[in-house]
């Protein structure tokens, strides 16, 4: 893109509030609020709203993993909609294990933690959300002052490994193999993949 | 007395049958996709009638059957079954149908026959979940010859008194209500008898999570998930889940068809 452009289009994305995002990430929980008012969530709202949590943490996991590679492609500074779209990621990854152990299992604990350790899809969904946890709890600027930035910039790399557990756990959920978890696969493989590139390849020999 | 299953006079409460619209918009039925309300949405391209079954393999006077012939209207029984799918999930629903056992016996079961195959309707240009290849079409089951032949056995025409919902399994399909759902075929346009296994669909496909067998049993789970509980359909929001059964409730009527079994090698 052209660097006056992009310049223009950074410029004008600072003027976005931060509580605009919060306000268009929050409209698909409302959208499953309102459906369920009016019972439109199906025979089954149980898995509904259990798989619609789901499907939109992915989404906006890749979507928060997406902004660095994007904004060194255009030249558009995306960097302050991290933290939103992050902790957007991480709320609908705790209402959908929230909706998991809630209304699916009926809080029923000893079969949770059973499956939880004998189902790899499981393992692998506890794992994402234990990887998400520490960094929404440290998305906030007292916790870059407390842990320092190079401490919290390396904790924070933990999203490298929540990304593509979450699609994993996605994918072994089905019965069979379903496009959705395939193509967030994909894209995290690919985001993931300019990343290590970089390290690999210092920015000054390219 | 007859075989009733749930539902019968005195049934616990919880068995109280699925509404309607909770049995045709909750289904798995890939042949139109593999989401539980894509039967619903796209069934209607499919033209169930006139429909008519296929009875050959080893059988004394094999043939093509209309589908009266095969359930004539003062045949069709009342059944009340609880159904359990595979994933966990399990509703109660009340089936009309005829035993699958006249409809064999009418043929004549020759003594060297020992299985019995269900082929679904292949129609990829009626059938959206046909033209994606989801699964490897014809959906393809089987039973052993005893199962087939048990009381509880079922060629279902009917839901409530109204003829199947495309959603079902239009206009004919299996139900056997002490095995995993998709046991049971649908829209079924033929029936073989053989001296061999047939092959069956999702054992083909994943032979470690979907055994031949595929009785409802809480102490063998599925790689993937558990099948001690389930979640019933209808039950609400904070419905939870309640425990599964052996054979699905119906252990007193068909355990001993299983006697001698490891059923946790033969799931």
């Amino acid at each position: 893109m052209h660097p006056a452009l992009a310049a223009r289009i950074s410029t004008a994305l600072r003027r976005v509030p931060i509580a605009l995002v919060w306000a268009i990430g929050l409209v698909p929980a409302g959208w499953i609020v309102l459906d369920l008012m009016q019972g439109r969530l199906g025979v089954d709202p149980v898995r509904t709203i259990e798989h619609r949590l789901g499907d939109w943490a992915l989404y906006l996991l890749v979507a928060g993993l997406a902004l660095t590679p994007v904004s060194r492609l255009s030249r558009i500074n995306l960097a302050r909609f991290r933290r939103p779209i992050g902790l957007l990621a991480a709320s609908y990854a705790a209402a959908h294990l929230s909706a998991w152990a809630v209304l699916d299992m009926g809080l029923d604990w000893s079969l949770m933690g059973r499956d939880i350790l004998k189902r790899p899809w499981l393992t692998l969904g506890m794992g994402a959300a234990l990887a998400l946890a520490p960094l929404a709890l440290t998305s906030n600027n007292l916790s870059i002052r407390r842990l320092g930035a190079a401490a919290w910039r390396r904790l924070h790399r933990l999203v490298y490994l929540a990304v593509p557990l979450a699609g994993l756990h996605a994918l072994l959920s089905g019965k069979v193999i379903e496009p959705m978890p395939v193509i967030c696969l994909a894209l995290t493989a690919l985001l993931l993949s300019t990343r290590l590139s970089r390290r690999i390849v210092p920015a000054r020999q390219r | 007395a007859l075989p009733q299953g749930a539902g019968a006079a005195g049934a616990p409460a919880e068995d109280k049958p699925n509404t309607l619209d909770e049995i045709t918009h909750y289904n798995n039925f890939y042949e139109f996709g593999t989401g539980k309300t894509d039967p619903a949405e796209y069934g209607g391209s499919f033209q169930p009638l006139p429909w008519s079954v296929q009875v050959d393999g080893l059988v004394d006077r094999p043939g093509s059957r209309a589908l009266d012939e095969i359930a004539p209207a003062r045949a069709v029984e009342d059944r009340i079954y609880r159904l359990r799918c595979v994933e966990g999930w399990s509703m109660v629903i009340p089936w009309n149908g005829v035993p699958l056992a006249g409809v064999l016996k009418a043929a004549g079961v020759q003594a060297g026959a020992k299985w019995v195959a269900f082929t679904s309707v292949l129609r990829p240009e009626q059938m959206p979940g046909q033209r994606r290849g989801v699964l490897d079409f014809p959906y393809v089951e089987a039973l052993r010859l005893d199962e087939a032949m048990h009381p509880l056995t079922l060629l279902a025409t009917g839901v409530y008194g109204k003829p199947l919902a495309v959603a079902n399994g239009a206009p004919i399909r299996l139900v056997v209500p002490w095995k995993y759902g998709f046991k049971s075929a649908k829209s079924i346009t033929r029936i073989t008898l053989t001296d061999t296994r047939p092959p069956t669909t999702w054992n083909m496909l994943q032979p470690r999570e979907y055994g031949f067998y595929a009785n409802v049993n809480p102490d063998v789970d599925h790689p993937r998930w558990s099948q001690a509980s389930e979640r019933r359909i209808g039950g609400g929001l904070l419905g939870g889940r309640r425990p599964t059964l052996m054979f699905n409730g119906y252990a007193d009527q068909v355990a001993s068809l299983y006697a001698g079994m490891d059923l946790a090698r033969d799931y």
